[in-house]
């Protein structure tokens, strides 16, 4: 056996893993002790989020031997979190979650180091996000990891014949759950489907009609939705409702039990409050617990090639006996997030005006009155009106000027697009490249080298 | 991936050292998917007449605008009210926060400006759109509905006495009391 001669490190199921050769393994997989050592070294993983599933995700990874990691959350502890969040303390309520989870994690795993960083994830520079090999989610919200699928596919590039250039991947780990219920999904973007790609998956979140809450309430979610959404404001008139604020809670619980005394519906404490305000979905250990391994295992495969990764969503249930399932979603090709979109190149010197009238003729395009944005900055908007003259100084003015002269650039094109001899509404995404543009190309061919 | 996030690591270090900078798109603020989709709803509205968006905030935050209604018949008709809209991030997955800043006396809009409107709620569908909730607001003035109240009073009256009704809110819109409450004159 050739892991006799080799120094074993303190984890020797690891080591079965990563020195020796299998039947099973991916495609690049190349066992032995520099593996093992180069994991350590030179892989670098962000936890996005320290609650119920980023403890676990901290703990997993650091016994499962990952060193150099981060942990970004923005939330401090509460007492509630404690049933779970197995790496807080009493003490530690009202300390950020990030830097008490980095330092309990150190303290028992010795040559790991983690960096917290108590933090907006939006607050962070998009470059922050580059640094990393793989990013492990461990989030509660759709939005957040919107956010993030955009950061981490923002930095995909294609190549002329819309390749996705591997070297500018990085990969996703996510995991979510619900009660008994979980998801562990691998997202590499250009490869496997982007959380935009399937957005669809997730079911709207119920709201009450307002006028049921305010005429024929029915249960005691309804009184409590009385009381957050129409009572509040009607009393305290401008001043906002914060969640986090536990006088504000308590004043929508006292509100909503009179809401309830007066229609005779049982059922209204404060926790069901707090449940109905805040969105809360009673959490799991468990299932944090059987998700976090699966995403660290998956982290693990996609690292080492020790065994091919998850194609691509995994689906656990444990509510009802335990039903688990792996389901290969398909990427959207035309993902405005993910997806190549269209390759234009163009000289330095055309304007913005000029540019939108080549969409017309462009044989990919066809694209007519088209209103033009390029990150966050809307260059050009064709209506309504009050916009349209906003925006109508930049017409003149050189496209790469615009678009702060960069060398190349993704911007996004919308309007009314022939497709089939059919007018259609369409909203396009470009992968600008100007011709002679100097200074920054270098770099690229280093990397593709 | 190890050995390409070796090179990556090793480049990094050495990136360091030169300073050198990655390709572009770096310097831009970036944007949410539910912008990009809000921005292509706003180009694509087709308005009535009587309805007008405007951005108080400017053209760097279309995120937060106002849309006045200015009914051309029904009980009121010759009225201007004005409506916030707020738009998430999330967008279209969820439905923009709508508030009625003008105070009104309206059946399904209570006095602090809450809305009930289905698709703003529990009806709202991520292929609807900004389009559809102007319209769909709009509709609230030409045929204000009994059956889903939030201002008690205001619906009791549409009810059972058409005429009363149309009187209050020719007081109302014309600055006057309606029983206990003042409205602000909107005409």
């Amino acid at each position: 056996m050739a892991d006799l001669d080799v120094p074993q490190s303190k984890s020797r199921d690891l080591d079965k893993l990563l020195l020796r050769p299998g039947n099973l393994v991916g495609p690049d997989f190349d066992p032995g002790t520099e593996l093992r050592d180069d994991m350590r070294e030179y892989v670098r993983i962000l936890v996005v989020g320290a609650g119920g599933l980023g403890c676990e995700l901290l703990k997993d990874l650091a016994l499962s031997g990952f060193s150099n990691l981060d942990v970004i959350d923005m939330d401090r502890i509460e007492v509630t979190n404690l049933n779970r969040q197995f790496l807080f303390r009493l003490e530690d309520v009202g300390k950020p979650k990030a830097e008490v989870a980095a330092k309990r994690v150190m303290e028992r795993v010795s040559g790991v180091k983690i960096v917290p960083h108590f933090s907006r994830i939006e607050d962070k520079e998009i470059e922050f996000y580059n640094d990393f090999s793989i990013i492990a989610l461990g989030l509660d919200s759709i939005e957040a990891r919107r956010y993030i699928n955009g950061v981490a596919c923002g930095f995909l590039e294609y190549d002329e014949d819309d390749t996705p250039r591997r070297e500018t991947m990085k990969p996703m780990v996510d995991g979510g759950t619900e009660g008994f219920k979980g998801h562990a999904r691998v997202i590499v973007p250009g490869v496997t489907p982007c959380f935009e790609c399937t957005i669809w998956l997730f079911p709207p979140q119920v709201k009450f009609p307002l006028c049921t809450l305010a005429e024929t309430p029915r249960n005691a979610a309804h009184c409590i939705e009385y009381a957050h959404l129409i009572k509040w404001p009607e009393v305290h008139g401008g001043k906002s409702f914060d969640p986090d604020e536990p006088e504000h809670m308590k004043w929508v619980y006292d509100e909503a039990i009179k809401r309830a005394e007066l229609f005779g519906i049982p059922g209204v404490t404060y926790s069901l409050t707090q449940g109905v305000v805040k969105n809360i979905i009673p959490a799991i250990a468990s299932t944090n617990a059987i998700i976090s391994a699966a995403c660290t295992l998956e982290t693990l495969k996609i690292v080492s090639g020790c065994s091919k990764t998850l194609a691509n969503y995994l689906t656990y249930n444990g509510g009802e006996g335990l039903h688990t399932k792996v389901t290969e979603f398909v990427r959207d090709k035309e993902c405005l997030v993910c997806g190549p979109g269209i390759l234009i190149e163009l000289d330095t010197s055309i304007t913005l005006q000029k540019f939108i009238e080549m969409l017309e003729e462009h044989p990919k395009l066809l694209l007519s009155k088209a209103s033009v944005k390029h990150g966050k900055n809307s260059l050009y908007m064709q209506a309504p009106p009050v916009l349209e003259e906003m925006h109508r100084p930049n017409l003149s003015k050189p496209l790469y000027d615009l678009m702060g002269r960069v060398q190349k650039d993704t911007i996004h094109v919308f309007g009314t697009a022939l497709k089939n001899e059919e007018k259609q509404s369409s909203l396009t995404k470009l992968r600008v490249v100007f011709k002679g543009a100097d200074g920054v190309a270098d770099m690229d061919t280093a990397i593709g080298a | 991936m190890i050995g390409l996030f070796k090179v990556k690591e090793k480049q990094k270090e050495e990136a360091k050292n030169t300073n050198t900078r990655g390709g572009g798109g770096a310097l831009v603020k970036k944007q949410s998917a539910g912008e990009l989709r809000l921005h292509k709803d706003i180009t694509e509205l087709n308005l009535p007449k009587s309805c007008k968006i405007s951005f108080p905030n400017g053209k760097n935050d279309l995120m937060n605008f106002e849309v006045t209604i200015k009914p051309d018949e029904g009980y009121y008709k010759s009225g201007k009210f004005v409506f916030t809209f707020q738009v998430s991030a999330v967008y279209p997955h969820e439905a923009p926060k709508v508030k009625c800043k003008t105070k009104v006396y309206h059946p399904n809009i209570d006095l602090e400006g809450n809305v009930c409107l289905n698709i703003l709620r529990e009806d709202w569908k991520p292929v609807l759109n900004i389009n559809t909730v102007i319209y769909g607001l709009f509709h609230l003035f030409t045929e204000p509905n009994h059956e889903d109240p939030l201002n008690h009073d205001a619906a009791a009256v549409l009810r059972d006495n058409p005429k009363l009704f149309e009187t209050n809110v020719k007081r109302a819109m014309g600055g006057g009391y309606v029983g206990e409450i003042a409205f602000p004159r909107c005409m």
